[in-house]
C-alpha cells in the first residue's frame, strides 16, 4: 500500500547521549529516518539531546530541538509542534522506553497524534516479561524456565524451585544494566536488588541459565502487509553467557546446518508476526549445541545495535526501510537503493565474513572488572570484512587500535602454561589472544571448548592463523617466497605479523611485498553476491585476483574516519568526518572514506562517493592509498586515530591536507612545543620531560608540587594523573607507567584555576574563533568531564582580547590550515596554554551548533586552499549567539563495576548532551536534566569531603539546607558543619557496626552524595565505596565542588528551567 | 594438487584441487545460498553442472546423510572459496572433501568464486571443464566450447527412479509423483501431511500411472532442458483435465508446455534461497528457494489462456501459473525448500486443499 496521505509532519525521537549499550549506532539510524521520511515528502521534527550527532544537523530535518529526552519535554514539544505522528523505534531503548510512556500519557490521543511503526501492543508484549512470555506460549515457541519477580524474596523462591545457575535480568535497561549470572544465593540478593532497582517498572526476570549455548541472533523486517524478511542472521562467537554487545560476532551463522538455520529463522518471522512489528526487530535465541533445542531469548521491536550493525553488514538500510514501514510502506514499494535495481523484499545475501569485534575501556579503567558477562562494558566496536573467517578476524584485531598487529598480545608470550590456562578461562575482553596463544603452545582445541564453549570451527580457525605464524617462523627471512607471502596475506596477517615471524622489520616485508607485487584487491558490498549489478561504491580488501573498484581519473581526496568509539574518541568525530566529506563533495571533489566502525553515518553506503570499509593502521590505509592515488588526504578530523596516520602517510609521499606533519609534530613533541611557546612569549604551566624516576621527581621538586603526571603519549588523558607529595609521584611511577628513555612521562605544575577552552578555524591568514567556552570544573578534571558553558559567564575582556591574541599566535606559529583546539587555565588572573591540538576537537559539533559556523566545512575548505574571507568570513572572535549553550558530560559508571568514578585528568565519560535556553540557570538545568542528573528537591544529602575542600564545602551545604535537605556526614565533617550551625545527622563510618554509610545509600536513606576524593586510590578506600555504592544504587554522587555548586544553581532554577522556551535549533542564530 | 577451472570465452581459474581428481565438463552456474551446500550436491536438478558457491566458507558444518535430497550427488563440479577441512556440528558425519571424493566430483577450491560470478552474471551462463592436476588451461578452455550444451542432453534417464515406489500415507490422499530427478523432501513434505506418495520412473506411461488410481500428479523438479524431456510432456497431457496437476521447478516448465505455453533460457539462471517472489492473489511476499536456467514465457502463458499466480520481485519473471478453470497449478520456485527458507511451505497445504476440493 502506499504511504499513508494523511501524514504531513512527523516527530522522531533520537537516542540521547553515547552510554555504553546504546552508541553511535542511532545517529546512524536516526540519520536514515529522517532522511528517508522527507524523501516523502514529509516535514520531520526530531528531538534529541545529543549535539555532536549529524541527526541534530540543520538539513536533516525541519525542527530540530536539543532538549532533554523526558517524558515532559518530548511533550512540549509535541504540543509545540503538533505533527501527525510519532516515531520511537529508531532512537534505541530510550526512544522506545519514551514513546511507550508518552503513549501512555494520553497524550498523543488528546493532541490526535498517531503512533508510527510497531503499535504500542507490541512493545508491550515484547518488553513485559510476563507477556512476552505468553506470547510465546501461545505460538509454541520455547523460552528457559523463568519468573518474573518484584521482590529479592520472589527471586529467591524461584531459586529454590529450579536450583543454580540463573540469570537476572532486569525489564526496560539498556545493555543489561544490573543483570548477571548467579551462582549462589547471595550473589542471587546482591544481583537481583540491583536490577530491581534499575528497572523502570522494578520487575527482574530470573531464569534458568543457558550459558554455554551457541547464541543466534536474527534481524527481520516486518510490513504493515505482513510481509516478512530476515535481513541478516549472526552468530556469536563467544556462547550465551556473554551479552551480546561484548561478544564477538560474525556474520552470517556459520556453524548451522541449513535444518538449524530455518528452524530458527522461520521461528524468527512466527514471532515477529506474532508480536506484529512494523519495521526492523532483533531476536536472539539460545542454540543447544548438541540438539535442535532451542530457546527464545529477547526480542527487540526496534531498530538496534546488531541491526546497525547487519546493514553495514549486508548493505541492507534497515533504519530506512523501517522508517518508510512506518509511514505505510510495504516491502515491494521500497527500492533496494544498493542494487538500485531489486526491490527491498529480497533477503540480502553476501559473500564475504562479517566479524563485529567490541571495544572496550579497559585501556582507560585500569582497575575496572575485565570479566564479561551479562551486563555490558563495551563502549563502542569495530567491524571487518573479509572473505575468510581469518582474515576478518585479523582485521578486527587490527581496527581496535590496542597496540597489536595479530592475534599476539607481548605479555602472553612470557606467562607459563597454566597462566595462560587461567586466562583462557576467564571470559574477558583479551581472552581470544590467550587462545591464540595456548594453540601455539599445542593446547588441545577439545581443552580449549571445554573451557570457552566457543565452537570448534572458530577454534580450528584460530589454530589455522597460528599454524601459518609457525610456517613463517621456520621458513624465516630467506624462505619468505611469494607463495608463502600470498599465503599469509590470503589468511589476513598483517605485514607487522609476518615481519615479526621471520625477523624483519615491518617495512622490509612491506618493501619485499610490494616488489612481488602482493597487493589486495577490492571486492564490493551489494547485498546480493554479486547476482545484480549494484551502485554502492562500498568496498573492502582481500587478497584475491578480480578487483572491482575501478580507479576513476577525477578529483579526489581520501578522508580518514575515527574508528571505534571509545573513551576519549567519541560519536563527535564521526560528525566531523562526515562533514568533511559533505565539504569535498560541494567542491567536486570525490570524498573517499576509510572507517571501521558499522555503527556510524561515515559508514553509510551513501555518505561518501566511495567507502572502504578498514582498519585504519597504516598498512591497510597505504594499501588503499597507492591503489587511489588521491591528490590529498585529511587527517584533522578523525581525532588521534587520524592523527596517528599522518606522519606514515606522508612518508609514504602522499600529500597530507591541511596543516602539515611537521607542524601536527610541532604541537606534540613536548620539547619543540616549548620552544616555541618561549619563542611566542606564551606561557603555559612550568614543567619537564622525565627519561627516569630520579629525573622526573628532581623536575617535580623544581616546580614544586601539585603535579600533573602522564606518559608522553596520551589519547583523552589516559593515565594522567594529580599527585600532591612525592610518595603519589613514586606511586604513580611504579603503577601507571614504566618510565624509560623511550617513554619518558611528562611533569607538569598544576595550576589550580579556570579552565578555558577554544576552537578555531585558520586559513594561514586569519583565525575565525566561533567562541570561547568556560569549564564549569576546575582544571585538573578532564575537559571532556567538565561541564562547558558557552559564551563564558565571568571572562574580562581583557582576557577574551589575550586568548584570541594568543590563539591568533598559535595558529601562525604552528601553520594550521584547518582546526585547532587550545585549552587554557586562568590562574590568579594569568593565562597559560595547556595543550593545543591541531586538529577538530570534541567540542566542534556543540560550538558549531550554537554559533550557526560550520566549522568543519570552511576547515575542510581552508585546508583545500580556500581563504575565510573568500567564504565571507572574516577573522577573529565570532559574534555571540542569542542562547546560552551548556554542554555536559554523561557517564556509564553503572555498567562498569570497580571503576572510581571521582572526576580527574583521566577522561571517564562516553558521552554529552547540550542545554540551550535564554540564560544560564535554564540551560544548566536542560543540561543536567538531559545528561541524567536524578536530581531530588529533597531529601537527605550525604557529605564526605576531604579536608582541605571542608571550607569550601561550607556554602554548599548551607545552600542545601536552605532548598530543605537534610544533611548526613561523617563524625569530623559533622563537627565541622555542627560549628558553622548546620544541624547535621551522624552517620556511621564503614568501618562502623551497621548501619554505616553503605548500608544508608543501599536501603535509600540518601538521595544525593557529595565526595571529594582523599588521597590515595586505592578501590578500599572507603570514598571509593561510598561512590560505587551511590552509582549502583542510581543515587547522585558529585565529586567536585564546582560540580555540587552548579547543581545547586540548578535546583534553585527548577521551576524557571521547567518553563524556559524550547528553542528549535532553527532559531539559535 | 592444483586444479582449474577453463570456462570457453578463455578465462581460467587456478587454484587447489579437492575431492575426486581427473576432468569433467558442464554447464558452470552459481548458487547464492550461504548455506545447504549438502542440499546443493545431492539435488539431481544440478545433474550436468558445475556449480560455484558464492557464499565463500563452504563444509562449515560438514556432510550428514539425513539432510541428503537424493541418494547421491550429480554436479560435475564443485566450486569453492574456502572449503572447511575441520567441520564442526554435533551431526557431522564427515567433510566435503571426502565426500566429493566419495561421489567422484571434482572440487576446486582457494579460487577467486565472486569472479567467476561475476563473469557468469555479465556474460551469461557458459560450459565449462574442471581438471585437476598440471593441465593446460587454454586448451581446455577451447575443448569447452565443443562440449555438448546443456540443452541437447538428456539427464532425465541419469537422475529418475528405477522403478516405482509406494510410499504409504496416514489417510491422505494418493499423489503420484512423475520423477524427473525429484527432491526428496517433496515426497516428505507430502507424507508430512498424511498423503501416500507414489513414485514413478519420468518414462512411465499415462495408463500405468492411471492404473494406481492417484488423486493427483505432482510433476517433479529435474535438471535440464524441459524441451528435452518431450515424453513427459506427452504423459502430462493426458491427464489434463482428469486430476488436478501440480509442477514444481522443472515440473512447472513441463506442465506450462502440455498446457501449449513456451519456455525459454535465462541469461545466468536462479540459484539460491533468497527470491523474493509475491503471490498475486494475495500480494503476499515469501523467500523462496530457486533452481532453475529456464523460465516460462509470459505472454505464452497467456495467449494459452492461463493465469500467472506468481512473480518474481527481482526480474519479474513468472514464478507460478493457474488454469483458469482446472485445478492445474504449476510453481516455478521450490515450497519444499530444503535448503532454503520454508516460507512457502504453504503452498502444500494449498494443493491438498484445493485437492479436497475437487474431492466434493
Amino acid at each position: 500500500m502506499p504511504r499513508n496521505k494523511d501524514l504531513k509532519k512527523v516527530m522522531v525521537i533520537g537516542s540521547g547521549p553515547i552510554i555504553i549499550g546504546q552508541a553511535a549506532e542511532f545517529d546512524y539510524a536516526g540519520t536514515q529516518a529522517c532522511r528517508a521520511l522527507r524523501e516523502e515528502g514529509l516535514e520531520v521534527v526530531l528531538i534529541n539531546s545529543n549535539p555532536a550527532t549529524i541527526m541534530t544537523d540543520a538539513n536533516m530535518a525541519d525542527r530540530i530541538y536539543i532538549e532533554p529526552l523526558t517524558p515532559e519535554f518530548v511533550t512540549r514539544v509535541l504540543r509545540q509542534e503538533r505533527p501527525d505522528g510519532l516515531l520511537p523505534t529508531l532512537g534505541g531503548q530510550t526512544g522506545l522506553n519514551l514513546g511507550k510512556q508518552i503513549a501512555e500519557s494520553g497524550v498523543l490521543e488528546e493532541l490526535g497524534v498517531r503512533l508510527l511503526g510497531t503499535p504500542l501492543e507490541t512493545i508491550r508484549k515484547a518488553e513485559d516479561r510476563e507477556l512476552f512470555k505468553e506470547m510465546l506460549q501461545e505460538i509454541g515457541e520455547p523460552i528457559p524456565v523463568s519468573t518474573i519477580v518484584s521482590s529479592i524474596d520472589g527471586a529467591l523462591a524461584f531459586a529454590g524451585q529450579v536450583g543454580y545457575p540463573l540469570v537476572v535480568r532486569p525489564a526496560y535497561t539498556l545493555g543489561g544494566t544490573g543483570g548477571g549470572i548467579v551462582n549462589s544465593e547471595n550473589e542471587l540478593i546482591n544481583t537481583a536488588a540491583r536490577g530491581l532497582k534499575h528497572s523502570l517498572i522494578h520487575q527482574i526476570l530470573v531464569e534458568q541459565c543457558v550459558a554455554g549455548w551457541k547464541e543466534i541472533e536474527f534481524e527481520v523486517m516486518r510490513d504493515g502487509a505482513d510481509n516478512c524478511i530476515t535481513i541478516c542472521s549472526m552468530e556469536n562467537v563467544d556462547p550465551m553467557g556473554i551479552h551480546t554487545g561484548d561478544s564477538i560476532v560474525v556474520a552470517p551463522t556459520l556453524t548451522l546446518s541449513d535444518k538449524e538455520f530455518q528452524m530458527l529463522r522461520s521461528a524468527s518471522l512466527k514471532i515477529v508476526r506474532a508480536l506484529g512489528v512494523e519495521g526492523g526487530c532483533n531476536i536472539q535465541f539460545a542454540l543447544d549445541p548438541n540438539s535442535f533445542n532451542y530457546y527464545v531469548i529477547e526480542v527487540n521491536p526496534r531498530v538496534s545495535r546488531s541491526s546497525a550493525l547487519a546493514s553495514k553488514a549486508t548493505g541492507y538500510p534497515i533504519a530506512k526501510v523501517a522508517s518508510k514501514i512506518a509511514i505505510g510502506l510495504t516491502l515491494d514499494e521500497i527500492p533496494n537503493a544498493v542494487t538500485g535495481k531489486t526491490l527491498a523484499a529480497a533477503e540480502p545475501v553476501i559473500d564475504y565474513v562479517v566479524m563485529k569485534f567490541p571495544r572496550w575501556p579497559f585501556d582507560k579503567f585500569a582497575s575496572a572488572n575485565r570479566r564479561l558477562g551479562t551486563q555490558m562494558k563495551a563502549t563502542g566496536e569495530v567491524m571487518s570484512i573479509g572473505r575468510t573467517f581469518e582474515s576478518a578476524l585479523l582485521k578486527s584485531v587490527r581496527s581496535l587500535e590496542i597496540g597489536v598487529t595479530g592475534l599476539a598480545l607481548p605479555e602472553a608470550s612470557v606467562m607459563d602454561d597454566a597462566q595462560i590456562r587461567a586466562r583462557i578461562a576467564t571470559p574477558d575482553d583479551e581472552r581470544i589472544f590467550y587462545i591464540a596463544e595456548g594453540l601455539r603452545r599445542g593446547f588441545d582445541i577439545d581443552e580449549i571448548y571445554a573451557e570457552t564453549r566457543i565452537d570448534r570451527f572458530f577454534l580450528n580457525k584460530i589454530k589455522n592463523i597460528t599454524d601459518y605464524e609457525q610456517r613463517l617462523r621456520s621458513a624465516g627471512a630467506e624462505g619468505l617466497t611469494t607463495d608463502l607471502l600470498m599465503g599469509a596475506k590470503r589468511l589476513g596477517l598483517s605485514d607487522g605479523t609476518i615481519a615479526q615471524m621471520v625477523d624483519l622489520d615491518e617495512s622490509e616485508v612491506e618493501q619485499q611485498r610490494l616488489e612481488m607485487g602482493v597487493n589486495p584487491v577490492y571486492k564490493m558490498v551489494d547485498t546480493c553476491a554479486a547476482e545484480f549489478q549494484a551502485e554502492t561504491p562500498y568496498y573492502y580488501s582481500d587478497y584475491e585476483t578480480e578487483d572491482e573498484a575501478f580507479n576513476t581519473n577525477v578529483r579526489k581526496v581520501v578522508v580518514l574516519g575515527s574508528g571505534p568509539i571509545r573513551i576519549g574518541q567519541g560519536i563527535e568525530f564521526d560528525y566531523c568526518s562526515v562533514h568533511s566529506v559533505w565539504a569535498l563533495r560541494e567542491e567536486g571533489i570525490k570524498a573517499i572514506t576509510i572507517n571501521c566502525n558499522p555503527e556510524t553515518v561515515s559508514t553509510d553506503f551513501d555518505t561518501s562517493d566511495r567507502l572502504y570499509f578498514e582498519p585504519l593502521v597504516p598498512e591497510d590505509v597505504l594499501n588503499i592509498l597507492r591503489k587511489e592515488k588521491p591528490e590529498g588526504v585529511i587527517v584533522q578530523f578523525g581525532g588521534q586515530t587520524a592523527i596517528n596516520l599522518a606522519k606514515p602517510i606522508a612518508e609514504a609521499g602522499f600529500n597530507i591536507v591541511g596543516t602539515s606533519v611537521e607542524n601536527i609534530d610541532l604541537a606534540e613533541n613536548r620539547e619543540k612545543f616549548d620552544n616555541l611557546l618561549a619563542r611566542l612569549n606564551i606561557p603555559r604551566p612550568p614543567g619537564g620531560t622525565g627519561f627516569s624516576v630520579e629525573h622526573a621527581t628532581a623536575i617535580a621538586d623544581r616546580i614544586g608540587f601539585p603535579v600533573l603526571v602522564r606518559p608522553s603519549y596520551v589519547l583523552g588523558g589516559r593515565a594522567m594523573e594529580i599527585v600532591y607529595n612525592h610518595k603519589e609521584l613514586l606511586d604513580y611511577m611504579a603503577t601507571a607507567v614504566r618510565v624509560s628513555p623511550q617513554h619518558p612521562v611528562l611533569v607538569d605544575k598544576y595550576l589550580i584555576g579556570k579552565e578555558l577552552e577554544v576552537d578555531g578555524i585558520s586559513d594561514g591568514e586569519t583565525v575565525l574563533i566561533p567562541g570561547i567556552m568556560e569549564h564549569i570544573e576546575r582544571a585538573g578534571v578532564h575537559s571532556g568531564d567538565s561541564i562547558a558553558v558557552f559564551p563564558p559567564r565571568s571572562l574580562s575582556e581583557d582576557i577574551k582580547r589575550q586568548m584570541v591574541e594568543y590563539t591568533f599566535q598559535l595558529a601562525q606559529g604552528l601553520n594550521v590550515r584547518g582546526l585547532l583546539n587550545i585549552q587554557y587555565v586562568l590562574h590568579k588572573g594569568q593565562l597559560y596554554v595547556i595543550e593545543v591540538n591541531p586538529r577538530s576537537s570534541r567540542t566542534v559539533p556543540y560550538m558549531s551548533k550554537i554559533t550557526g559556523v560550520p566549522m568543519v566545512n570552511l576547515a575542510t575548505k581552508v585546508s583545500l586552499g580556500k581563504t575565510l574571507a573568500e567564504m565571507g568570513y572574516r577573522g577573529g572572535l565570532w559574534q555571540q549567539p542569542k542562547y546560552i549553550a551548556v554542554k555536559a558530560p554523561v557517564f556509564s559508571f553503572a555498567k562498569l563495576l570497580d571503576v572510581d568514578i571521582s572526576l580527574g585528568p583521566e577522561m571517564k565519560s562516553t558521552g554529552e548532551v547540550m542545554g540551550v535556553a535564554e540564560n544560564y540557570p535554564a540551560a544548566l538545568y536542560k543540561a543536567a536534566l538531559a545528561a541524567g542528573y536524578a536530581l531530588p528537591d529533597s531529601g537527605t544529602a550525604l557529605i564526605t569531603v576531604a579536608d582541605k575542600d571542608k571550607q569550601d564545602a561550607l556554602p554548599l551545604v548551607k545552600n542545601l539546607v536552605r532548598l530543605g535537605f537534610e544533611i548526613c556526614a561523617t563524625q569530623g565533617t559533622a563537627k565541622m558543619l555542627e560549628a558553622e550551625g548546620v544541624k547535621v545527622r551522624v552517620a556511621r563510618k564503614l568501618d562502623e557496626s551497621s548501619p554505616n554509610i553503605i548500608d544508608l545509600i543501599r536501603t535509600n536513606q540518601i538521595h544525593l552524595v557529595i565526595n571529594t576524593l582523599t588521597k590515595g586510590k586505592a578501590p578500599e578506600r572507603d570514598g571509593f565505596r561510598i561512590r560505587r555504592a551511590a552509582v549502583e544504587m542510581g543515587v547522585p554522587c558529585l565529586t567536585s565542588l564546582d560540580t555540587a555548586e552548579v547543581v545547586i544553581e540548578v535546583l534553585d532554577a527548577k521551576v524557571a528551567g521547567e518553563e524556559a522556551p524550547i528553542i528549535p535549533l532553527q532559531e539559535y542564530v | 594438487m592444483q586444479a582449474v577451472l577453463a570456462l570457453e570465452d578463455g578465462t581460467l581459474y587456478y587454484g587447489r584441487a579437492i575431492g575426486a581428481t581427473g576432468e569433467n565438463w558442464g554447464e558452470v552456474v552459481f548458487n547464492t545460498g550461504m548455506g545447504g551446500y549438502e542440499g546443493v550436491l545431492t539435488d539431481p536438478s544440478y545433474c550436468g553442472q558445475i556449480v560455484v558457491m558464492t557464499y565463500p566458507l563452504i563444509g562449515n558444518y560438514g556432510i550428514n546423510a539425513e539432510d541428503f535430497e537424493s541418494k547421491r550427488s550429480y554436479v560435475r563440479g564443485f566450486i569453492v572459496r574456502d572449503a572447511c577441512a575441520i567441520p564442526s556440528n554435533w551431526r557431522s558425519q564427515g567433510t566435503l572433501e571426502t565426500f566429493l571424493r566419495q561421489q567422484n566430483v571434482i572440487g576446486l577450491t582457494e579460487v577467486d568464486t565472486r569472479a567467476i560470478t561475476r563473469r557468469i552474471r555479465t556474460e551469461g551462463t557458459m560450459r565449462g571443464i574442471i581438471a585437476t592436476g598440471n593441465v593446460d588451461g587454454r586448451l581446455l578452455s577451447i575443448r569447452a566450447r565443443e562440449v555438448p550444451d546443456l540443452s541437447d542432453q538428456h539427464f532425465i534417464p541419469e537422475v529418475t527412479v528405477e522403478e516405482i515406489q509406494t510410499i504409504p500415507g496416514t489417510g491422505g490422499p494418493r499423489i503420484a509423483i512423475l520423477d524427473l530427478g525429484a527432491k526428496e523432501n517433496i515426497a516428505r513434505c507430502l507424507r508430512e501431511r498424511g498423503c501416500e506418495v507414489v513414485v514413478f520412473p519420468a518414462s512411465t506411461s499415462a495408463e500405468t500411472i492411471a492404473g494406481y488410481h492417484p488423486d493427483a500428479l505432482l510433476v517433479s523438479n529435474g535438471p535440464g532442458d524441459p524441451l528435452r524431456a518431450d515424453y513427459a510432456v506427452d504423459t502430462i497431457k493426458q491427464f489434463v483435465g482428469k486430476i488436478p496437476l501440480f509442477g514444481i521447478c522443472f515440473g512447472h516448465q513441463l506442465l506450462a508446455l502440455a498446457l501449449g505455453a513456451r519456455t525459454y533460457k535465462l541469461k545466468f539462471g536462479h540459484r539460491g534461497a533468497n527470491h523474493p517472489v509475491q503471490d498475486l492473489a494475495t500480494g503476499l511476499i515469501a523467500i523462496t528457494t530457486h533452481n532453475h536456467g529456464f523460465s516460462v514465457d509470459e505472454q505464452s502463458l497467456l495467449d494459452a489462456g492461463l493465469v500467472v499466480t506468481h512473480r518474481n520481485l527481482n526480474d519479474k519473471t513468472v514464478e507460478g501459473f493457474k488454469h483458469p478453470e482446472l485445478p492445474i497449478v504449476g510453481i516455478q520456485f521450490h515450497p519444499e525448500a530444503s535448503p532454503g527458507p520454508r516460507d512457502a511451505n504453504y503452498l502444500f497445504d494449498e494443493y491438498l486443499a484445493l485437492l479436497q476440493q475437487e474431492a466434493k
